[in-house]
């Protein structure tokens, strides 16, 4: 891999020049395990043939049910029992997908659903980024670059949807492919690294035993999410914002 | 009127006991910085929610009044008002160095601030905050020029045309300040658009009362005199600004009562929200405009220099106060995601967020004022940039 290349790896990808050697060498297995065609050539941009979608059925999603989370948190290294942020309190601490617990006020009645990036086609959070660290890759992942972030947390003030987390303190442990660090921002990355190695799941979709979560190419007709969409109604949070959200959610 | 003579203010010991005790605060403020960037921000009271804490909050302040600072030297040069042309330099250099103190509080509460140099080097031209610091950075340049063609004779000529440019930069600059409010627009309570003009009437009062405390300490420690005219001018100025303001301040808050989707959060600034609706009422309103306005126009205490100070200090709090209401308030307030449902999860949805401010912010944002007072003394030691004397004589009250 020529220098110029890592380079352009860096901003695409959204891993470092390390990080992105590391993330070449866990696709390795997945391009044996799923096949080359599907795996994305890392020497090649992402496509803009390919957007990168999420849908979550609310109504198979169990209230208390916390797998998603957690599975998120064991693939990605933050949180959890055996958090790495130490000093941080409660608040502070990051959480890329949480579960929100709703009640209808005129009806009472109750939903619970994860929330995390929404993938916006236009996300606010790369708008206002002044270092571009924030972006959004041409099949639809919104990420931070955490070599290029600062930390001045203009794009949490901009997400509607709380799903950036500042890193208030240093840490140790971290994954290959999800590489956090102190004073830089992070959210959910659609488990690009599982994307990239062809797998087309997230770690939180594959976790869930209801099967409420789905993932797949929105602009492929023929995915099951495409057809899901298309054959039940399905919304945005926020739809009022235009931010046209890559991840849907059914029965809210 | 009078040819004004511009000299250098002494050294001695009063000037070096000013930049010691200066000095100290900018040393306790880095003291403090550097105990948030080795440790992280979790020494700090922000949090996931309270993203911007107390050092934006003077931050931008500081920067806010900046802009204001340089309304006298562009009513003086721009529209020709002879009177103010003496305290051109002074305000331009406050200005300056107001601008200074804010930008360095902003970027040594970075998460990262070593990597200031990608913020240089990697523009997103999207963002409303590169633009902000193209205009600072545009600021430092045209105000610096604006400087120079007033202190350099052969450039006099150039001064109005300049300070013209410097104008519109100010007004620019200030409203994409505001503006940084203004595009978050899934924040209930910054999405107004009324909050780019209110920043431009607000800076205008701010930088002012900065302005005077500034003139008439540093008049009061050289000795120098500044008479009645001159202050009635200023004081008659600070009151229409300040005036202003809080008309603006009415007028957004009205405006987002008739809007359905801005009723919960103004519910929470004005009556519900703690310590908010109490800095909002007593900070912002009473002590940052009321009792300002009615020392200012009570004739009594308005044509003295001791009361004019007074009212320009209140400005002043009011203004941090505003601030506060604004930055943090908005903040505090939670993001609705779904209308119409109460919510609740592990990460804050639906409650109220608190913020509980450490002793390293206070020092971070009081250091940026330090810092600038320290920049002023340090220039007007060195260059001309302070009137002699602001006496009756000197600032003619027949003059335009
Ligand atoms: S915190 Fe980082 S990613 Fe977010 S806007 Fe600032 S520089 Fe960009």
């Amino acid at each position: 891999m020529s220098e110029s290349n890592q380079t352009d790896l860096t901003r695409r990808q959204f891993v470092g020049k390390g990080a992105a050697a590391a993330a070449a060498v866990t696709v390795a297995p997945g391009v044996l395990l799923y096949g080359a065609a599907e795996a994305r050539n890392l020497d090649q941009p992402a496509s803009s043939d390919v957007r990168w979608g999420m849908l979550i059925d609310t109504n198979k999603c169990d209230k208390g049910c916390n797998d998603c989370v957690t599975a998120c948190q064991t693939e990605n290294g933050w949180g959890g029992e055996n958090s790495n942020e130490k000093n941080s309190s409660p608040e502070q601490k990051a959480q890329w997908i949480r579960k929100v617990e709703l009640k209808d006020i005129s009806t009472g009645h109750t939903q619970s659903l994860p929330v995390m990036c929404q993938h916006c086609e236009n996300p606010p959070c790369v708008d206002v980024c002044p270092t571009t660290a924030s972006m959004k890759r041409a099949d639809g992942v919104v990420l931070v670059d955490r070599h290029l972030c600062i930390g001045c947390r203009f794009c949490m003030m901009a997400c509607p949807y709380k799903a950036r987390s500042f890193v208030h303190e240093s840490l140790t442990d971290q994954k290959a492919h999800a590489p956090r660090g102190k004073g830089c921002v992070e959210s959910c990355n659609l488990c690009v690294h599982k994307l990239d190695a062809g797998e087309g799941v997230t770690a939180c979709s594959v976790s869930c035993t209801k099967g409420a979560i789905t993932v797949g190419d929105l602009n492929d007709e023929k995915s099951e999410i495409a057809q899901q969409l298309k054959n039940h109604k399905t919304t945005q949070i926020r739809a009022d914002l235009g931010l046209n959200t890559g991840v849907r959610y059914r029965g809210i | 009127m009078k040819k004004v003579l511009f000299t250098q203010t002494e050294g001695g010991k009063g000037f070096y006991l000013l930049l010691a005790i200066l000095g100290a605060i900018i040393g306790v403020g880095l003291l403090g910085t550097f105990h948030m960037e080795h440790n992280g921000h979790w020494v700090t009271g922000m949090n996931q929610q309270i993203v911007w804490g107390i050092p934006h909050v003077f931050a931008i302040f500081l920067i806010v009044a900046a802009s204001g600072a340089l309304n006298i030297a562009s009513i003086g040069s721009v529209f020709g008002k002879k009177i103010y042309k003496p305290l051109g330099r002074l305000s331009a250099l406050v200005a300056i160095a107001l601008l200074t103190g804010g930008l360095a509080i902003l970027v040594l509460d970075l998460g990262r601030p070593d990597r200031l140099i990608i913020a240089m080097t990697h523009y997103n031209f999207r963002s409303i905050f590169a633009w902000n610091m193209i205009f600072y950075n545009g600021f430092f340049a045209i105000v610096g020029i604006y400087i120079w063609t007033m202190m350099e004779k052969r450039m006099n000529p150039y001064s109005a045309k300049v300070g013209l440019a410097a104008f519109i930069w100010r007004l620019a600059l200030t409203t994409a300040t505001g503006s940084i409010f203004g595009f978050l627009v899934a924040r209930q309570g910054f999405d107004a658009a009324i909050m780019g003009p209110m920043f431009v009437v607000m800076s205008f009062a701010y930088g002012l009362a900065f302005f005077w405390l500034v003139l008439n300490a540093s008049y009061r420690m050289t000795g120098r005199e500044l008479g009645g005219v001159m202050t009635k001018r200023l004081k008659n100025l600070l009151g229409v600004f300040v005036a202003g303001a809080l008309y603006f301040t009415i007028v957004m808050h009205l405006a987002n009562l008739y809007a359905a989707e801005h009723k919960g959060v103004e519910d929470f600034i004005l009556n519900s929200g703690g310590i908010y609706t109490t800095l909002f009422w007593y900070g912002q309103i009473l002590i940052g405009a009321i009792i300002p306005l009615a020392i200012l126009y009570y004739p009594a205490t308005g044509n003295s220099r001791c009361g004019v100070t007074f009212a320009s200090l209140l400005v002043v709090l009011g203004g941090i106060a505003q601030m506060y209401v604004t930055v943090v308030g908005g903040q505090a307030y939670p993001l609705v995601l779904f209308p119409g449902h109460e919510v609740s999860s592990t990460f804050a949805d639906g409650v109220i967020n608190s913020y509980s401010p450490t002793l390293s912010e206070f020092l971070l944002g009081i250091m940026g004022i330090a810092l600038t007072l320290a920049l002023v003394a340090v220039a007007v030691r060195n260059l001309r940039f302070m009137p002699a004397s602001l006496a009756d004589s000197v600032a003619d009250p027949h003059s335009k």
